[in-house]
């Protein structure tokens, strides 16, 4: 099975992660239109690559940012949220 | 026998004939190009070529004919969907699915089976309720049964799963079926081929050139074409054609995968589905155990299996049938699943003009490929949408008016 690195609780196997979609910015629900507000709520950037995303590790429920090659099926890095290194 | 099959292969009189023309060269401009050789590709450059007389068209193909989705899905074909615009839109192709082989002249082992969804809890009960009479509102054959008419048709199964998810009763579909995948492909490429479309394989789509918001040329690794008109029709590729015309969208790519067991005496006749356990079981006419299960849960754009998928289904699939502990499993393999938020596809016209876009098929696309191939030929000769496809429009995103088809579409959610 696949291995990924929770920053707090170290290298467990996939199964024990739920994976929450990438990282984004969402746009002032009081300021922005509706059009920005449903490109924000359903469009998704999908086309292959190098992404990041959150993960939450589900037994200790630690949310956490994995960057992710989305095309090799590869976990290039993980790490708490503001503390990118 | 073999002596005469290998004379009959050998001797010069009796050519099989080919499926396909084989075209050197792609020609410099065509009035529709077709991206993607999958079932619903080439069933849309069909249904253009035969009932609206558009001849000159391509089929862009980047691997070989049917060897994405179409020749991966599991092949189920029903039409007891939840949503109004779900149910009319299934049943025609249904409908269409019932000539298609007198449609070819080719045998596409369409096994009528009869399809049972299962429902282990009262939510599920009552959701087979709702469907129920949404179907049959519709004219659709549908009815919640009890469990003893699911042991009447699956005499092996354990009606209480393993004691953890006894069966409460189903939904029954009558016309529930199975076809041969590959034949759907080869088929409707045969008819089109026949009728003049050029079908090139091995040709990858790899930018299409806009001109003050219309669709003017395609660039392929076999060269340009001009045209004015590109359907879209590439599963879980969609996300990277769409890049190249700037169209945003919410369709997530998950693998889907699948397994099919050793080939085993026929004991199974009708089509099992259940939701709780993430399970959908057949047996195929060469007596294999074709079984599928729930999106991976996560994005990713491969094609890859894992053997974790193969454990957690084979479980499942020992909670109904303990008797196939022994049954050994032969191949497994995955597809890319273009999802959408409410589980219905994306068709129909876009905000780029001549670019038609036939996607978000997701886990549910194999029983739509007659339909969808003759609504999007209606979609493409007349540039407006069919009306059978009113629903499933980009649109409906930016205007919060979702058709939400979770419900039936698919297994795990």
């Amino acid at each position: 099975m696949k291995i990924m690195t929770c920053p707090i609780n170290g290298p467990r196997l996939i199964s024990e992660f739920a994976y929450g979609g990438e990282l984004r910015a969402m746009p002032d629900p009081a300021a922005c239109g509706d059009d920005a507000w449903s490109d924000y709520v359903f469009h998704r950037n999908s086309a292959p690559g190098v992404k990041r995303e959150w993960w939450c590790h589900t037994p200790s429920n630690t949310w956490f940012i994995a960057e992710r090659d989305t095309e090799q099926d590869r976990i290039l890095r993980t790490y708490l949220y503001g503390e990118q290194p | 026998m073999p002596w005469r099959l290998l004379r009959f292969g050998l001797s010069k009189k009796h050519p099989e004939p080919r499926m396909f023309t084989p075209h050197a060269e792609l020609k410099k401009h065509y009035d529709v190009v077709i991206i993607g050789g999958g079932g619903h590709g080439l069933a849309a450059a069909y249904y253009l070529a035969r009932d609206y007389g558009i001849t000159n068209i391509a089929v862009l193909e980047k691997g070989y004919i049917g060897g994405g989705n179409t020749g991966r899905n599991t092949t189920i074909i029903r039409s007891n969907y939840l949503t109004p615009e779900g149910v009319r839109f299934y049943d025609t192709s249904l409908k269409l699915w019932q000539d298609l082989a007198q449609d070819f002249d080719l045998n596409l082992f369409y096994a009528n089976r009869g399809h049972f969804t299962l429902a282990h809890t009262d939510s599920a009960l009552r959701t087979m309720r709702w469907r129920a009479e949404v179907n049959k509102h519709y004219g659709v054959d549908s009815e919640v049964v009890g469990p003893e008419d699911v042991k009447r048709a699956a005499p092996m199964i354990d009606l209480s799963c393993g004691g953890h998810a006894p069966i409460l009763g189903a939904l029954y579909h009558s016309p529930g079926s199975v076809a041969r995948h590959d034949a759907v492909a080869w088929g409707y490429g045969r008819g089109a081929d026949q009728r003049g479309v050029e079908i090139h394989q091995q040709t990858e789509v790899l930018g299409i050139e806009t001109e003050g918001g219309r669709v003017r040329a395609v660039n392929t690794s076999r060269g340009r074409i001009e045209t004015g008109k590109v359907l879209c029709a590439v599963a879980g590729f969609t996300p990277r054609v769409l890049d190249m015309v700037g169209i945003r969208s919410p369709i997530h790519v998950h693998p889907l995968q699948a397994m099919v067991s050793e080939p085993v005496k026929p004991w199974l006749d009708p089509i099992l589905v259940s939701g709780s356990l993430h399970t959908y079981i057949s047996q195929s006419a060469r007596g294999e155990l074709v079984m599928g299960a729930a999106l991976d849960p996560y994005e990713l754009h491969s094609t890859r299996s894992t053997l974790d998928f193969a454990e957690g289904l084979s479980s499942h699939m020992l909670d109904m049938f303990p008797f196939l502990s022994r049954v050994k499993v032969m191949r497994q393999w995955a597809g890319m699943a273009d999802m959408t938020p409410d589980f219905a596809p994306i068709m129909g016209l876009t905000a780029v003009e001549g670019f038609y876009l036939d996607a978000g098929w997701g886990t549910w696309g194999f029983k739509a490929t007659p339909v969808c191939g003759k609504t999007m030929a209606y979609t493409i000769a007349n540039d407006r949408p069919h009306e059978l496809i009113g629903g499933f429009s980009l649109d409906r995103f930016r205007d919060y008016a979702l058709t939400g088809e979770k419900g039936a579409a698919s297994v795990g959610h």
